[in-house]
């Protein structure tokens, strides 16, 4: 039974290796600029990940197979070396390991939010409520009217809370169900909760940030390819979380401003 | 002064023998009793969620029974989903995991382990497990009071937590049952942890050093100084929770939110503050269900390797260190929560660091079955198992520790297949490990073999198919927490869920077996001998079963180090602490 059961070990270690080492299932196709670094950081990541597993898998199958059920004369032994030897090697070489992918790893993090968007950055503004995203946009002032939180009216679709006939930098604010941006050009992401927590995730884009009820989170990221993306909440937000989604369209700029200008004959 | 274990005689009524027990062999059996029942309930409502994520429209037969409305005709809706889904972690979490391998083994052992009759306060001891239970009932309450129980998930974010029924379904009622039965808990956990510390400070028995007692004794010691700090943290974030939705205060929902177009009237309140309350006691929590599963699994492979690790020392210091860099970790869980970004820097290092002395246990259980004589039984087997949980389980460690990689992982399936299989699957393992190993002394009777090993092999096979797959639809991006899978990527992994859904329900099954194996063999099982395992330890040179003061009014005398096997001995290749008999060891111990 021993020699049997340290076979299944190493057959399952191998089996689990497979999927990955064939790409079976693995995150989209990156289209951001900073999403290249991330993706390093998984490799190298899975890489060490997947040698300290089958390894430890592995030594572990070979020491059930070779040391069970010896027989009564069988002498029993110490590991050369000792726990010292496997300390000094688990300091140094998980350690090691571990230091460099943590220090590695800051610059990746550092790109999305250590990093201050651009002076050119386009700001938009997403609201998360459940179970729906809005999205505005600031229109020609360039202003983001304020939002009373107590005009927000679902009904008469004034998501936002907007008070056009007393703000004036409301008036030509834009507020879509559908996220839009131009190819190629940073993104300033303003973010804020309506009621509970949300999330806000697009894995072709490589980020995921949650919103913070009474606190205004930014995130900033620069779109490369054309195409349609799903947004979805990651964060519970109640019974219909599993529905709360909404879609990224990547536009060339001229598609885009067509875009907005419709989405303002509409307001 | 020194604590003394408090002397009460033995029972004389039935109420006093096996309800309202001062022993604490009873009240460990009382807990594992109580963890045994959530662990079913909690296995039943995984089997009703895995059914759902596989076939969305099909009806569950008599769900209907659990709820007024979250399944007509059998068929889940979403917000039940999320209720069970909720009820499945906290009954998990709290109640099987912290339950059975802390509470239960804990207290039955660890006071023989140690040399003492009893533990210092009995009447608390006592206390402990009753307050437990009924925080057990409080929870299970909510499945049948107003629209259920809440569906906030275990983890109560705020302010859903806190804004009231507008939240949804279980928001009101549900909640504040919920967060009263986790307050309640805390305390029957803050009352063990109390006496778990001075047993093992101050109720050794003569010649127990520190360093004689066995690794069980020292986890349990480290995980209720753990328990101390955690549980004394949450309890309170419960009571500001239930403060919130009964005497209008407002400490976790902020000024300004607007729910059913309504302005809340709450102000000031702090989102992440529930946040970093909750994660300073969940990720020590991690650990409370671990650590006591590294000392058992230790404990019965060094009984079944017939030889010591390779270092008692350094598995203590590790789960030391263990316990100690919990604290300083949980800030991994909010890479993305809106935190400070530089404070997830700060606590992904020593999330990082933390995999040292878990690699260092390891190393230390794979390369001490060198040159050992391994037994191979159902005990040792889930033992191993264990070893190879804790590795797969702990390498998505490495993925998680990071913030930039938590980007793309983060609130996915792979988060879920990583606490599942390390903490989870992990823990299990060792209760079980623990159970075949001690169930003799527990009940007097040997539990079957070929059952046990039965149970292990449908176990060991039907957790890896099902929580390794959880590692690649989260690497896929699939969301955790969705009732439904509507999102035009996740359809292609909806077969996927449907082979994990297959496997649940058969490895679930399989814990039928060791059910069936409990309770025949607690009534119908072999008579087991004093020391069934030629085991070392204080609780092999009880009577079988311990009479009521452990040792019979003789206070045992402890004369040797706890694993003393490989040597020869007038009684074989092991000599018990409590022989005054020299021995010459075969090898020598580093």
């Amino acid at each position: 039974m021993a020699k049997f059961f340290a076979v299944t070990i190493i057959v399952i270690a191998i089996l689990s290796a497979i999927p990955i080492l064939r790409h079976t299932w693995v995150a989209p196709e990156d289209i951001s600029t900073h999403g290249a670094l991330i993706d390093e950081q998984m490799t190298e990541t899975m890489a060490e990940a997947g040698i300290s597993f089958l390894a430890a898998q592995f030594i572990l199958a070979i020491f059930i197979w070779k040391y069970s059920n010896r027989g009564p004369d069988a002498k029993i032994k110490s590991f050369p070396g000792g726990a010292k030897g496997l300390v000094i090697a688990a300091l140094l070489v998980v350690g090691v390991e571990v230091m460099a992918l943590g220090i590695f790893g800051v610059k990746a993090w550092a790109n999305v939010y250590l990093t201050p968007p651009s002076a050119g950055a386009m700001p938009i503004q997403v609201q998360a409520g459940q179970f729906a995203f809005y999205f505005r946009y600031p229109g020609p002032d360039g202003k983001f009217g304020p939002i009373h939180p107590e005009l927000i009216n679902e009904g008469s679709q004034n998501y936002y809370g907007l008070d056009p006939e007393h703000d004036v930098d409301s008036r030509d604010d834009i507020v879509t169900a559908e996220m839009a941006i131009p190819v190629n050009k940073e993104v300033h992401l303003l973010m804020h909760s309506k009621d509970v927590g949300h999330s806000f995730y697009v894995r072709e884009l490589r980020v995921q940030q949650d919103f913070v009820p009474g606190l205004d989170v930014s995130l900033h990221f620069t779109a490369t390819k054309v195409g349609k993306y799903e947004i979805v909440c990651t964060q519970l937000c109640g019974l219909g979380h599993y529905n709360m989604k909404a879609y990224l369209e990547v536009m060339s700029q001229a598609d885009f401003d067509d875009w907005l200008k419709k989405e303002q004959a509409m307001q | 002064m020194l604590a003394h274990a408090a002397h009460h005689g033995p029972p004389t009524s039935f109420i006093r023998k096996y309800v309202f027990s001062l022993d604490h062999k009873v009240i460990g059996k009382q807990y594992y009793a109580l963890a045994l029942v959530a662990a079913l309930v909690g296995m039943a409502l995984s089997w009703f969620m895995r059914i759902h994520l596989a076939w969305t429209s099909a009806a569950i037969p008599g769900l209907q029974l659990l709820t007024k409305n979250g399944a007509p005709g059998g068929v889940m809706t979403p917000e039940f989903y999320l209720q069970l889904m909720t009820m499945h972690g906290t009954i998990m979490v709290f109640f099987v995991l912290t339950t059975a391998p802390f509470a239960a083994f804990g207290n039955f052992f660890l006071p023989i382990q140690v040399g003492a009759e009893d533990m210092p306060f009995p009447r608390f001891n006592m206390m402990s497990f009753w307050v437990t239970f009924t925080g057990f009932v409080v929870l299970m309450a909510s499945f049948f009071t107003g629209d259920g129980p809440t569906l906030g998930g275990w983890t109560q974010y705020a302010p859903l937590n806190a804004v009231g029924p507008v939240g949804g379904p279980g928001q009101g009622l549900g909640v504040i049952l919920w967060a009263a039965s986790i307050a309640l808990f805390c305390v029957g956990q803050l009352l063990g942890s109390l006496n778990f510390i001075p047993t093992t400070l101050d109720l050794r028995a003569k010649g127990m050093s520190l360093m004689r007692l066995p690794l069980s004794a020292w986890a349990w010691f480290i995980t209720s100084c753990m328990g101390l700090t955690a549980f004394a943290v949450l309890m309170p974030a419960c009571i500001l929770v239930i403060l919130d939705h009964v005497a209008g205060t407002s400490f976790f929902v902020a000024s300004n939110l607007v729910m059913n177009d309504q302005l809340l009237p709450h102000s000031g309140g702090s989102t992440l503050l529930w946040q970093h309350l909750f994660w300073f006691f969940g990720h020590p929590e991690v650990y409370i269900a671990i650590v006591p599963g590294i000392g058992i699994v230790s404990h019965i492979l060094i009984t079944n390797m017939r030889k010591p690790m390779l270092s008692h020392r350094v598995l203590i210091y590790s789960m030391g260190a263990l316990a100690v860099l919990s604290y300083m970790v949980y800030g991994h869980h909010m890479f993305v929560s809106g935190m400070n970004p530089f404070s997830s820097l700060a606590f992904s290092f020593p999330t990082l660091v933390i995999t040292i002395p878990s690699t260092i246990v390891v190393l230390i259980w794979t390369f001490s079955l060198y040159g050992s004589k391994l037994r191979i039984n159902s005990a040792s087997l889930f033992a191993l198992g264990f070893i190879s949980m804790f590795v797969s389980g702990g390498v998505s460690g490495f993925f998680l520790a990071q913030p930039s990689i938590d980007i793309m992982l983060h609130a996915t399936y792979f988060v879920v297949g990583h606490f599942h299989l390390v903490m989870g699957v992990a823990a299990m393992f060792g209760i079980f490990g623990g159970t075949y190993f001690w169930f003799p002394k527990m009940a007097g009777r040997m539990m079957d073999e070929t059952l046990g090993k039965i149970h292990f092999w449908l176990s060991f096979v039907g957790a890896y198919c099902i929580f390794m797959p959880f590692h690649y639809l989260g690497m896929a991006g699939n969301v955790r927490r969705y009732s439904t899978f509507v999102d035009d990527f996740l359809q292609p992994l909806i077969r996927v869920h449907r082979f994990i859904t297959v496997a649940a329900l058969i490895t679930g099954a399989a814990q039928l077996i060791f059910l069936y194996n409990l309770i025949h063999s607690r009534f119908w099982g072999k008579p087991a001998p004093d020391n069934p395992w030629e085991a070392t330890s204080l609780e092999w040179s009880t009577p079988t079963p311990p009479p009521w003061d452990n040792f019979g009014g003789k206070l045992p005398v402890v004369y040797h180090d706890p694993y003393q096997y490989g040597v020869q001995s007038s009684v074989g290749d092991y000599v018990m602490q409590t022989s005054p008999e020299q021995v010459k060891k075969e090898h020598d111990e580093k």
